[in-house]
């Protein structure tokens, strides 16, 4: 799933808690399907490697991608 | 006068002429508006510059066009930097232009309010054609020069935002006569390899030569073709090129460009947060809701136990007056006295209990009175 799907459910499911108008069954399946969800959503925020990487061209012309390092900016202004 | 006639060939003397012109004006300046142009099929253009009484043929050779960035059409005020000559052939003088430049400004302003009014009508900045960004890209792609303030500002601001970003550099020229193509190729190789979710074209301030390569038709229609959002920061927040108006979202600064395409991961967490403590508050709320109802409930059926147990105490007590009817501390009360036999107090129902010289106890209404029996006597 992605973080904009889950935050979007987490919203439908917290408007669906506090209109009330479910039964106590009901709400406490999505009061816990919320808590799941909201797991869910810092675990993606969290799930990305950091990672910087620069386009170059080889003899031939073809792109290859490598890892860009910030000293290599350095300096250089 | 002359002793003999000199004779001129028609060519002797148009040389002559030329000669006179070239070496009497050579290079001049010369301003005027642009009418009956017409370009050859070898790419040389010839029109006439004028004023409100004369005229004069010029002359713009294909090399010389090809440098001019703006589009040359009748009734353009212009000014030009040209050698004054004579084409033999026609014996029209003329002037064969080296510079043009529009009047009253410059040629590259001219350009970039040419190119925009064409690219408008065409359609190109339409707001229903830009594309919205992703709302957390899993990779940036940033198109820029690899060295300087420009990337280093995106990146300081991508990791304040969100430190495990994810952001892959097409490097390029940002300025002369390669960044076009450069610039065009990096969005088509964005757009074939799928490897951003939005793209950020940057390039710090400058004059507008220097930003000229994003004022460019083939820039423009890149970042118009482009299936991936691109957001543009070119110069100052003053300036404005055509890439701005194409892009999808204009950014004043590269570093507000790195803002718009990723949110702030602490707000993101805090709002996750919210919504948990939210969802809590909703449940413990939704509860009380409930228990409200079974209250109420509970509260009707103790109140019909109270009715029933009400009911039977009346009874209770009304059986209880009817008891105290039958005190028989009552019956004292109209006269009547009991009498106990002593030591033991038994109550006396008949005189065949007592014998002679036994003692015993009269209770009347109020207080008692202690006798001794004399004698006893059957049923009257």
């Amino acid at each position: 799933m992605k973080f904009e799907e889950a935050l979007h459910k987490l919203e439908r499911i917290v408007e669906e808690l506090e209109a009330g108008n479910i039964s106590l069954d009901k709400a406490i399946k999505i009061y816990q399907d919320g808590m799941l969800i909201s797991k869910q959503c810092l675990e993606l925020l969290d799930k990305a490697e950091k990672k910087i990487q620069i386009c170059s061209k080889d003899k031939d012309g073809n792109i290859k991608v490598k890892s860009f390092k910030e000293k290599d900016n350095a300096g250089k202004d | 006068m002359l002793k003999e006639k000199q004779v001129l060939t028609v060519s002797q003397l148009t040389k002559d002429i030329k000669l006179i012109l070239e070496n009497t004006f050579g290079f001049v300046w010369v301003e005027g508006e642009v009418s009956n142009l017409r370009q050859s099929a070898s790419g040389h253009i010839y029109f006439t510059l004028k004023d409100n009484s004369a005229q004069i043929k010029c002359v713009l050779f294909k090399q010389q066009a090809l440098g001019i960035k703006f589009q040359l059409k009748d009734g353009l005020k212009i000014v030009v930097f040209s050698k004054l000559s004579v084409y033999e052939r026609d014996g029209q003088y003329q002037l064969y232009i080296n510079l043009v430049e529009p009047k009253g400004k410059g040629s590259l302003q001219l350009a970039f309010e040419q190119l925009k009014g064409r690219l408008a009508k065409e359609g190109l900045f339409e707001p229903s054609h830009k594309k919205p960004l992703p709302f957390l890209p899993k990779t940036i792609g940033v198109i820029t020069s690899p060295t300087g303030a420009v990337i280093r500002d995106i990146l300081h601001v991508l990791e304040r935002r969100f430190e495990n970003f994810r952001v892959l550099i097409y490097p390029v020229k940002v300025q002369g006569e390669s960044a076009k193509m450069e610039i065009v190729e990096a969005i088509k190789y964005f757009n074939a390899a799928d490897n951003a979710d939005v793209i950020i074209l940057a390039r710090g301030g400058g004059s507008i030569e220097d930003l000229w390569a994003f004022n460019e038709e083939a820039v423009a229609r890149a970042i118009y073709d482009s299936k991936i959002p691109i957001v543009s920061a070119v110069g100052h927040e003053t300036d404005f090129t055509i890439a701005d108006f194409v892009s999808d979202l204009r950014a004043p600064t590269p570093s507000r460009a790195a803002e718009l395409v990723i949110p702030q991961k602490r707000d993101l967490c805090q709002n996750i947060k919210d919504y948990i403590a939210q969802l809590s508050r909703a449940l413990k709320d939704f509860m009380p809701q409930r228990r409200q109802r079974l209250d109420s409930l509970l509260d009707a059926l103790r109140r019909g136990v109270e009715d029933v147990f009400e009911e039977k105490k009346q009874r209770f007590e009304l059986e209880v007056s009817k008891l105290q009817q039958l005190n028989p501390l009552g019956i004292l009360r109209r006269g009547y006295s009991v009498t106990l036999k002593m030591p033991d107090e038994e109550m006396l129902f008949d005189a065949g209990m007592l014998r002679p010289g036994e003692r015993v106890k009269t209770r009347l209404h109020k207080g008692s009175f202690y006798s001794t029996v004399e004698k006893t006597q059957g049923d009257e």
